[in-house]
């Protein structure tokens, strides 16, 4: 796309112009790298300066990652797109034994195998989505499950695959410890930061113009020209690829992969009620959600049914109560974006610092440029 | 004739299948919401049966009948009380609220009855069956169920079709706002549909547990079979959800013997996807999707 970040309206139009970024986003993006740096270094300074790895913690801080890309991806299918999976699982699995696949049987490097896992997860979805696409809301939900179900029986039922009891990734083991664990965990960051990097510049792009528009209203976006099936169809293949490498590095990290684990709802139900919580709809949603998620289950994972429990429950209470999330709120109330996605207004006469009244929607710039 | 009886097997099956399905279909029939908690809440209903013969000593029939009522009324509360809420803005709101019911529901099934697999005892009507010829023989519980399938179908499909409640329901299916302005109360229709699909669909967890075992994480499954059978049998026609939930469960059955256990739900799931590329309206296609 080729709007640039501020387009100067004509001569005779009142004194605006349309803007992305603010002061804001300057510090947002210098803190942004800075706590990335610190993530990405963290570990090796504390080695050098205790003398040992600190594995649990960046075990833990696997699993925050792994959770913190999957959000990112549900809420690129559910929030952006109006796609509401609940069969997601079918794609992290795949990419679990895509690894396996990749790394065991083909000898590629278990690090290489990573990003290329993810493909085989997209081999599923491209085909399946021209037949679930059929359907619509609740019942397009339930048809992601059906795939998600039949690749978890068809993986289950087949000896090359270990069948029930699953395989171990023996090309990882293999690795020495200390590459393996800080290559897993780099990698983690890595899909994290990638993740939220890719639906940052999906939605500054073109797709994400059609998205919104989608979003807003299908019918009227496919009449001004939006192809709403291409759109769907290239988001639901970008979700399965980031699902599927988000699932390699789940196998990395435990080194076993098992079907009823791998293709469990349970994925489902984390990635929701991490968006739901955080803030639907949002970048910085999936962020928040994640890591709450992450703070309360290094204390309550000794309850897992408690904890499941108590999660459906705040999720149930927040689509009905703050149906925008934690972020939703935080957004409107100080009228705070961290992630210059939205095209706003901003009149000449007021300086841009005081953050004037944001444009209704944007709308008014779908219009104009997609 | 193995394959006569394998068959017959899965028509009857079917027939369980298509009583779950029955009230999903119902509720997104008449509110266009699709309740991700339905399979759940089936068998939600087994665990309130099973724990009232346990704590009361009540005989299954009656205990029966009580969680039917117990269902009825837990549907028109949580339709009351916390879906309408949810509908009417988009999709996501119904979904996400009724798959946290889901999560819910397992959860704490677990946590009062443990995640082990338990059974309803109906007695001797459980292991009796009628022979038809030396190779081929009908369990009577299958057949019960069956023939209970049929007759609330049949049941459901008079009601909306004479009832004035039933027009009710149809009204505000049609157009809801007409609906509502034709003094229709809408959430109190609403509330009641829900609490005939939960009633519904206690007679069918019921049945389920009588038939086989259960276990907190059964509903998921059950749920999937039910969306297959509304699906291939065409939505807003029972009939065609009756006919769909055969079509799975002989798919299944049939499945099974040819390719070996663990295969059989792979060909009912196969057959459902070809049915979905084939003939996407279903068999008896009368509302278009919303």
């Amino acid at each position: 796309m080729s709007t640039p970040d501020v387009t100067t309206p004509p001569e005779a139009a009142p004194a605006f112009r349309i803007a992305r970024s603010t002061r804001i986003h300057k510090y947002v993006l210098a803190v942004s790298v800075l706590i990335v740096f610190l993530l990405a270094a963290g570990p090796f300074i504390l080695q050098f300066v205790n003398g040992v790895q600190p594995v649990s913690t960046m075990r833990n801080l696997v699993t925050l990652f792994t959770l913190l890309a999957l959000a990112q991806m549900w809420n690129l299918l559910g929030g952006y797109a109006g796609l509401i999976s609940v069969g997601q699982q079918a794609y992290i699995g795949l990419g679990a034994y895509g690894l396996w696949l990749l790394g065991d049987v083909l000898h590629l490097h278990p690090f290489v195998a990573v990003f290329l896992a993810g493909l085989l997860a997209v081999a599923v979805a491209l085909p399946v989505a021209p037949l679930i696409f059929r359907l619509r809301g609740g019942y397009f939900a339930i048809g992601t499950w059906v795939i998600a179900e039949v690749v978890r029986l068809v993986v289950s039922n087949i000896q090359a695959t270990g069948g029930g009891s699953g395989k171990t990734v023996i090309s990882a083991a293999r690795l020495p410890i200390d590459t393996r664990i800080t290559g897993t965990y780099l990698l983690a960051l890595f899909v994290a930061v990638g993740s939220i990097l890719l639906v940052y510049f999906l939605l500054r792009s073109r797709l994400g113009l059609a998205l919104t528009a989608i979003r807003d209203n299908d019918l009227a976006a496919q009449s001004s020209g939006v192809n709403v099936f291409r759109s769907k169809l290239l988001v639901w293949v970008i979700a399965a690829y980031g699902c599927g490498v988000v699932g390699a590095v789940v196998a990395m990290n435990l080194l076993r992969i098992q079907p009823t684990a791998a293709f469990t709802v349970n994925w489902t139900a984390y990635m929701m009620f991490i968006v739901v919580i955080g803030g639907f709809g949002t970048i910085e949603g999936p962020i928040i959600g994640a890591v709450i998620y992450f703070a309360l289950l290094q204390s309550l994972s000794q309850y897992g049914t408690l904890y499941m429990l108590l999660l459906g429950i705040v999720a149930v209470i927040m689509v009905t109560v703050a149906p925008k999330g934690i972020w939703g709120y935080v957004a409107k109330r100080w009228n705070l974006h961290l992630f210059p996605v939205r095209r706003r207004l901003v009149f000449e006469s007021t300086p841009p610092d005081e953050d004037p009244k944001p444009a209704e929607s944007p709308d008014a710039a779908v219009a104009e440029s997609a | 004739m193995i394959w006569a009886n394998v068959a017959i097997q899965g028509m009857l099956l079917g027939g369980l299948y298509a009583l779950f399905a029955t009230g999903l279909a119902l509720v997104f029939g008449v509110m266009r919401m699709v309740n991700l908690a339905h399979g759940d809440l089936g068998i939600l209903a087994a665990f309130v049966a099973l724990f009232i013969i346990q704590s009361f000593g009540l005989p299954l029939l009656w205990a029966s009948i009580v969680t039917i009522i117990i269902m009825f009324l837990v549907g028109y509360v949580l339709q009351r009380g916390l879906l309408n809420r949810t509908l009417g803005v988009d999709d996501t709101r119904p979904i996400v609220v009724t798959f946290g019911l889901s999560i819910i529901i397992q959860n704490a099934l677990i946590m009062k009855f443990s995640a082990d697999s338990q059974g309803l005892d109906a007695g001797k009507i459980e292991n009796i069956s009628v022979k038809i010829t030396n190779q081929l023989s009908i369990g009577w519980f299958p057949l019960i169920v069956f023939v209970i399938a049929i007759a609330v179908i049949a049941a459901l499909q008079f009601f909306l079709a004479r009832a004035k409640l039933g027009r009710a329901f149809r009204a505000t299916s049609d157009d809801r706002e007409a609906a509502e302005l034709m003094g229709i109360n809408n959430k109190h229709i609403y509330s009641l549909a829900m609490a005939i699909a939960l009633a519904i669909v206690a007679v069918a967890g019921i049945l389920l547990a009588i038939r086989t075992t259960f276990d907190p994480t059964q509903g998921s499954f059950r749920l999937i079979y039910a969306f297959e059978a509304v699906i291939m049998g065409g939505m807003g026609s029972m009939w065609g959800t009756l006919l769909g939930g055969i079509v799975l469960g002989m798919s299944q059955t049939i499945g099974t013997q040819a390719f070996g256990a663990g295969w059989g739900l792979v060909v009912g799931h196969l057959v459902f996807l070809t049915v979905l590329a084939v003939r996407p309206s279903g068999f008896f296609a009368k509302t278009v999707t919303a």
